[in-house]
This record gives structure tokens, sequence and C-alpha cells, in this order.
């Protein structure tokens, strides 16, 4: 960011020397280089950037015979919107006891009665029921405006919950073990690091193979170390396993990415360093507590940002593997926001997704400025 | 290190317990890769008894490339890979020239409002694209082009609807500034005195040195763009244009046999392995340069 002011230090004696003339022709040819990315930026990044935003507050479509209007708030609080609503059991009106039903449980009034043109309860319009639990005898039901977003948020940030410490932790790992000069090294360097040049979409597909439930490879390898004691699973078509299996399979893609960049941290460590440790008879531990670690201090804030910023994006393999399913358990924010934007077209409502996606990966930026100011 | 100081006998011990788990690591990254390689050559009913053994990682049985034949002809495979070549090719190129270009005018050439401009594209630096995708898909359906019928509005299903938008890249131009401005500037100012002019300062002083770069640069967009799935599956519909891995993805819904499925899934990644196998040294380097932004 301070290009200009260092080059024009750097550059003084020269520039004294430049007539007028040739300081406009500078000045010209500046703009006119530049300005072919200048413009391309503009047009598709910064353009649309804003339009994300203008977007949202509206009711744009991707065709419509119908003006657009500004809509205020209207994408975001259906979106986020939350409320609980607390249901009594119905009564028998002559005893004043609780109605039970031929298996003796309690009968609530239908959350629907609330929450359709109910004229004494506005505040439930149009709200769908996301998560219910009975409390003693009562039955609290979370309503939100969209059940479906907020379980995309819920599974995006389970999803970078377990996959920014298991990849970042086990790439480190591995740049540990690889960053030795013994025989060979180089090879299982380059191994873990093919994931990372197959694309997502292919590795998709194969691991949609891998994770078959008849005759799937991972089912078999497990029932041939197990000898036959393990139970096959559908790993993908089972909602408590469909979003872990999509973990692992990412973490396997992705952790030679940040193996390497590990390892550019690790070789900005001065030998010297381990000497001097060596020297004090510091054991394996206590050199990689001391000189190691402190050493990677920014290396390890840049790969947890990359992570959690590529888990936050989680979308090639949803749309390959599971589309969201099965019952939403592995439906993501950019998903949702696909679905919404692309394929039913409403655009605003995609768009006011993105800002909220943006709203996300903006906070983790701020927090990594922040872990990594210059401490005076 | 921490073996360095252990004498003798547990030396050893410790290094053989570091290539076994070395090994067993290479076995979990490399197995799913050899097995899809392995079984695109296997008829399906072998794919499926194989699994049941070690005998899926293996070239063994009655090995054939009818599923390759029967890919190509199931659907037009072909034309998808060129398809991603083209606008691969395309994009790769035009970016290096127009971020080198204006990298070299944001580190060499001085202006009035280059600080600002170069503050601007790294800020764009937390955009994901992600962000973007859907106002752009409305951009994008509007913006007029001039086709062979004259002009035409909206750039759905077009080869030019996946290439211009990744173009420039503010990630690419940051690359070039850095090595730009690492190099000797007396080299700008020895051409200048002798006459040159900036534009041939860039193209015959400049591109000549910045090899590494520019090489940098062209890994680190080709492989993204080769891999490109969220951009294409919302604005490209037609076959006529679809790149390989939206090919892929209808060619997987066509619910086809595993072995075509891993015939295809072969041909578009072994090439990609076997480039970055060769390149190795640079793949790499250019992987750990882009851990110095931010």
């Amino acid at each position: 960011m301070t290009t200009a002011t260092e080059i024009s230090r750097k550059r003084t004696g020269f520039w004294a020397t430049l007539s007028l003339n040739d300081r406009r022709t500078e000045v010209i040819t500046g703009w006119l280089m530049a300005s072919p990315a200048i413009f391309l930026l503009l047009t598709f990044l910064i353009i649309p950037f804003f339009l994300a935003f203008v977007f949202a507050f509206t009711n744009q479509r991707l065709i419509s015979p119908n003006p657009t209007e500004y809509v205020g708030l209207r994408n975001f609080s259906r979106l986020l919107t939350v409320r609980l609503l607390i249901l009594e059991p119905l009564t028998n009106e002559a005893t004043g006891e609780p109605v039970r039903d031929e298996n003796n449980k309690l009968i609530y009034p239908r959350v629907r009665e609330f929450t359709r043109n109910n004229p004494d309860y506005p505040q439930y319009n149009g709200l769908k029921q996301w998560l219910a639990w009975n409390i003693g005898q009562k039955r609290w039901v979370l309503l939100a405006g969209d059940p479906v977003f907020l379980r995309s948020l819920y599974n995006t940030f389970l999803f970078a919950l377990v996959v920014v410490p298991v990849q970042g932790g086990l790439g480190l790992v591995l740049a540990l073990i690889v960053n030795q000069r013994t025989t060979g090294v180089n090879i299982f360097r380059t191994i873990y690091f093919m994931p990372v040049v197959v694309s997502l979409v292919v590795v998709s597909i194969l691991w949609r193979f891998i994770y078959d439930g008849q005759n799937g490879l991972l089912n078999n390898v497990l029932q041939f170390i197990t000898f036959g004691a393990f139970e096959p699973i559908d790993w993908l078509g089972n909602p408590s396993t469909a979003l872990p299996a999509i973990m692992a399979m990412s973490i396997w893609q992705g952790v030679g990415f940040h193996m390497v960049i590990w390892l550019a941290g690790l070789q900005t460590i001065p030998p010297v360093l381990y000497e001097a440790a060596s020297v004090e008879g510091a054991n394996g531990w206590q050199q990689f507590r001391y000189v190691t670690w402190p050493g990677l201090r920014n290396t390890a804030v840049f790969v947890l940002v990359t992570i959690t910023m590529q888990a936050f994006g989680l979308f090639t393999q949803i749309d390959v593997m599971t589309r969201g399913g099965p019952l939403n358990a592995t439906t993501t924010v950019i998903f949702q926001a696909v679905q919404r934007g692309f394929e039913k077209q409403d655009i605003a409502y995609g768009s006011a997704i993105s800002v909220v996606f943006f709203i996300m990966v903006l906070s983790v930026a701020l927090i990594q400025r922040y872990l990594t100011r210059e401490r005076d | 290190m921490t073996v360095k100081r252990v004498k003798g006998r547990w030396h050893n011990v410790f290094l053989v317990i570091r290539y076994l788990l070395m090994t067993l690591l290479g076995v979990v990254f490399f197995f799913p890769i050899l097995f899809m390689v392995v079984s695109s050559f296997k008829p399906d009913l072998q794919i499926l008894q194989d699994t049941s053994s070690l005998r899926a990682f293996l070239p063994v049985g009655e090995l054939s490339f009818q599923n390759y034949v029967e890919a190509f002809e199931r659907a037009p495979t072909e034309r998808f890979i060129l398809n991603s070549l083209l606008v691969t090719s395309i994009t790769v190129i035009l970016g290096l020239v127009v971020n080198s270009m204006a990298a070299f005018a944001l580190s060499i050439l001085r202006w009035r409002g280059q600080g600002v401009v170069l503050s601007i594209i790294i800020a764009t630096f937390i955009v994901p694209f992600e962000t973007i995708a859907i106002p752009l898909l409305l951009l994008v359906s509007r913006l007029p082009w001039i086709g062979a019928d004259g002009i035409v509005f909206g750039w759905l299903n077009s080869y030019h609807v996946q290439i211009i938008p990744f173009i420039a890249n503010a990630f690419s131009i940051f690359l070039f500034v850095q090595f730009f401005k690492s190099l000797p500037f007396e080299l700008v100012e020895a051409a200048r005195i002798d006459g040159a002019g900036w534009f041939q300062i860039y193209r015959r002083i400049i591109i000549p040195v910045s090899g590494p770069v520019f090489a940098t640069v062209a890994i680190l967009t080709f492989l993204p763009m080769w891999n490109q799935y969220l951009w294409p599956i919302m604005v490209v519909q037609q076959e006529e244009y679809r790149p390989v891995m939206v090919g892929l993805q209808y060619f997987f819904q066509l619910n086809v046999a595993w072995g075509e499925i891993m015939a295809y899934l072969s041909t578009i990644t072994v090439p990609v392995l076997v480039l970055f196998l060769a390149l190795q040294r640079a793949f790499i380097e250019s992987i750990a340069s882009s851990g110095i932004k931010g």
C-alpha cells in the first residue's frame, strides 16, 4: 500500500531529470496500462459487490415483467427472524384436565393456527416451525422466517468448527513430518499434496462411490479391518453421518495445501534457534513449544483464516454429493444462495444471503487483522 | 530434529516408526486416486467385486479401454474438454497480459491516483467470489454483446461469460507488483535514458526477466479455471459451451455405470496430475507464495 511513496523515494534522482512532457506521458501511460484491469475489476467485482447490497433491499428477480421495488429489510427479516411460541396442551373445557390421545400423549394446538393469518398473533404470521421441545407439560416451538436458511447457517458453522482445527492441525503434523532431510520425504510430500490438484467435482464423485451404502469402498475396508463385525452404513444417505462424511472428504482434499503453507512458515524459522535450543538441552516437545510454535504465529493465523473462509464457502461438495439432503442435513449458506438466487431466480433473496455470507467472511478477516496486528 | 540427539538403536526405531507413519498417510492420500485410475480399466461387475479386497487398488483381471470408449460415446465428452481448454487458456493468457500490465503501471510508473487504485485492488481480496456470484449473474444476463447478428443483450450460454469476468485478478496483480518492485530500478532507468518508451520497457526489459512470477500466476489461475463449477452451472445451460466439470456432473446424473464414470474422472484428472508431477516445484512454490497474501 506504500508502493507509491517507496518508489518516489527510490526514484527522486531519476524523476528530477524528466521533462514536464515526459512526466505527462508517464501519467497517461500509467492510466492506459492499468485501465483494462481497472475496468474489468470495476465491472465484474466492485459493481456486483455493491449490487449485492442494493438487490438485498429490493424484490429483484432474474426475469420479471414487474418493475423492481424497494422492500426495505423484508428479505433480511425473513432470513433471520426467530420467535418462540409456547403452546399449552388442549384442555377439556368441562373438567379443566388436559386432553390425551390414544397413546396417552398430550394434544397441542396446531402451530399453523398461529402462523396463518391469525389476527391475534400478527408477530407469528408467515413463520414456520424450526425446532420444538416438550418442557414440562408445555410445548416450546421455535418459529423462523426461513428454517432452511437457519439450518444452513448452523451446518456451515458446524462444518467450519470441525474442519478448521482438524485440517489446520493435520496440515501442521504433515508439514512437521515431511520437513526433514531424509530419503524419500519428497515423494511423501508430493503424495500428500496430490488431492489438492484434483478438482472438487472429481473428488466428490469419486467419494460418492467410496461412501456408497452397498458396494462402497469405505464400508468394505471397515468390514475387512474388523473381520466382518462392521455394519455397513449409507454414509451420505443418513442425516447424522452425511455432514461428517463431507467434512472428512474435504479435509482429505484440502490438507495438502495447508501443509505447504505450514512448510513455508517452518522454513522462515532460523536454524540458529534450534541449535541454541539443542545446546540448552531442550527436548523435542520443548523445541516445538518454545521455538517452532512462536515462529509460526502469523502462518497459523493465515492458515486458520483461509480454511475458515473456504469452509464458509462450502458449495461444490454439497451440490455434487447430496444437494443439501438428507432432510437439509447438509445444506449450506452458499448452497441456499444458489438455490434461491439461481434456481428460483430470486436475485434479491440470493443477494441478501450473499450479504450475510460477506458479513461472516468480513468478521473473520477483522479477527485476523486484530490477531496479526503489529505489537510495539 | 528430535532424533538427532538420540543415538544408536533408538534412532533406528524412531526412523522406522516415522517411515511407517508416512507410508500409512501416503496410503490414505494416494489410494483413492489409485482406485479411480485402476477401476477405469475394469468392467463394472469386477469393480464392485474388487472393492472387498486389495484387488480394488491393483490393475488385475480383465483390463480394457472399453470404459473410455463408452464414456466418450455416451456424452460429447471431447467437446466439454475442448470447451474447458479454450476457456482456461484464453483466461490465463489474457490474465497474464492484463494483470502484468496493470502491475507494471502500479509499480514502475508514477501517476496520480495509483496509490488509491492499488489500495482498492488489495481491499478486494476480502470479497470472495461467492459473495458476488448472484448479482453478477443478473449483471451478465443484461450486458450487451456484439455478435454475428448485431448487438444482443445477455451473455448467458457463451464462452465470453466464462472468460471475461475472470481475466482481471486482484491477487495476480498483487503478485506481479511484489515481483516488479523487487527488480533493480536501474534496469528501467538505463532503458529510459536510451530513449525507450514505457511500453517497450514493459515488453523488452520487464517481461524477459519475470519468468518465475508469470509461471506462478499462470499456475494459480489455471487450476481454479479448469476446476470451475459454481459459475458455469449458473450461466451455461447449453451443451455447446459446457465445461468439463459441469459436463461431469451431468454425466454422473445420467446414472451410467461406475466404470465409465471412473474413465471420465481419470480422463480429466490424470493430465492435470501429470502436469503437476512434471512442474512439481513450480506448483508447490506457487501455492506457498499465495501464503504471503494478507
